[in-house]
């Protein structure tokens, strides 16, 4: 559970080396539910250790922004290599959250 | 300078006439999504793709292998959930994924079969952010990345007896070999 830790109005989740359909369940389960236990209005991604992303990974983070955007809530997106940057970029995503470096 | 010019034209005859086929066939859960496309950057290894190309086709792979699994077999979750609940829909289908790979020429073939339930209308899949299963947050740009990843794409389907998708990419010379 050190992939998801709750810093004052934040989530920072840890993403995998590899983000796909089969690890998707698994990160959208948890971070729903520490959004909802802890009550955080934004998420962070943290690509720090991510080595590959496919379109599972777009559905992971455009599922969280419709929980949080509605509140007011952001999502950022932390460590993107430059491929993962060019996936965030394509799908349309960097419209709507936050790439930082 | 002509010395190494030789060993520049020997690699790259050597890589273009290069031919090399396989093909593989694995159960359609989720598991073997990361299987598929590690198997298929393995392959094309030989041709010293550079490590853009890597990821393209990698993408592209666990694009269609998804595809195959959780939209022709309805395998939503597979073993791949994790959780102490597994609804009734994590059932797992029967069916294999059958994967095919060519490279000729310096070009790679790839072919992502599956005997599932098939598409009913191709061009609405095929249309970027269209999903038959938003409420597993599919964000319906699968065969969009496909597209955009490798050169070609092109999918034959028929409802209820399966799909085929083919995509081809033209891998260019290694960047190293320019370099030197």
């Amino acid at each position: 559970m050190d992939d998801f830790q709750v810093i004052d109005n934040y989530l920072c989740v840890k993403l995998p080396e590899e983000v796909d359909h089969h690890k998707s369940a698994y990160i959208s389960e948890n971070a729903d539910r520490f959004i909802l236990k802890e009550q955080v209005n934004n998420v962070v991604f943290d690509f720090e250790d991510t080595r590959f992303m496919d379109s599972s990974g777009i559905g992971i983070i455009m599922g969280r922004y419709k929980k949080i955007a509605c509140f007011g809530g952001k999502v950022f997106a932390i460590h993107a290599d430059r491929q993962i940057k060019r996936i965030l970029h394509m799908s349309g995503l960097h419209k709507i959250i936050e790439i930082m470096e | 300078m002509i010395e190494i010019k030789q060993k520049e034209t020997c690699v790259t005859e050597g890589r273009d006439s290069m031919k090399n086929e396989m093909a593989l066939e694995f159960d359609a859960i989720s598991n073997n999504e990361s299987f598929a496309r590690v198997a298929v950057a393995a392959f094309v290894t030989p041709l010293n793709p550079t490590i853009e190309e890597l990821a393209d086709i990698k993408t592209a792979v666990s694009e269609a292998v998804t595809n195959a699994i959780i939209h022709g077999y309805e395998n939503v979750y597979g073993y791949g959930r994790h959780g102490e609940v597994r609804p009734v829909c994590c059932k797992i289908h029967e069916g294999k994924v059958y994967l095919r790979c060519r490279i000729e020429k310096g070009v790679l073939y790839i072919e992502v079969e599956d005997k599932g339930i098939g598409i009913e209308n191709l061009d609405k899949a095929m249309e970027p952010l269209f999903t038959t299963k938003p409420e597993l947050e599919r964000s319906g740009m699968g065969f969009a990345f496909m597209e955009a990843f490798m050169d070609d794409l092109e999918v034959e389907s028929k409802p209820l007896s399966g799909t085929i998708v083919r995509m081809r990419k033209k891998l260019k010379s290694g960047a190293w070999i320019q370099e030197e």
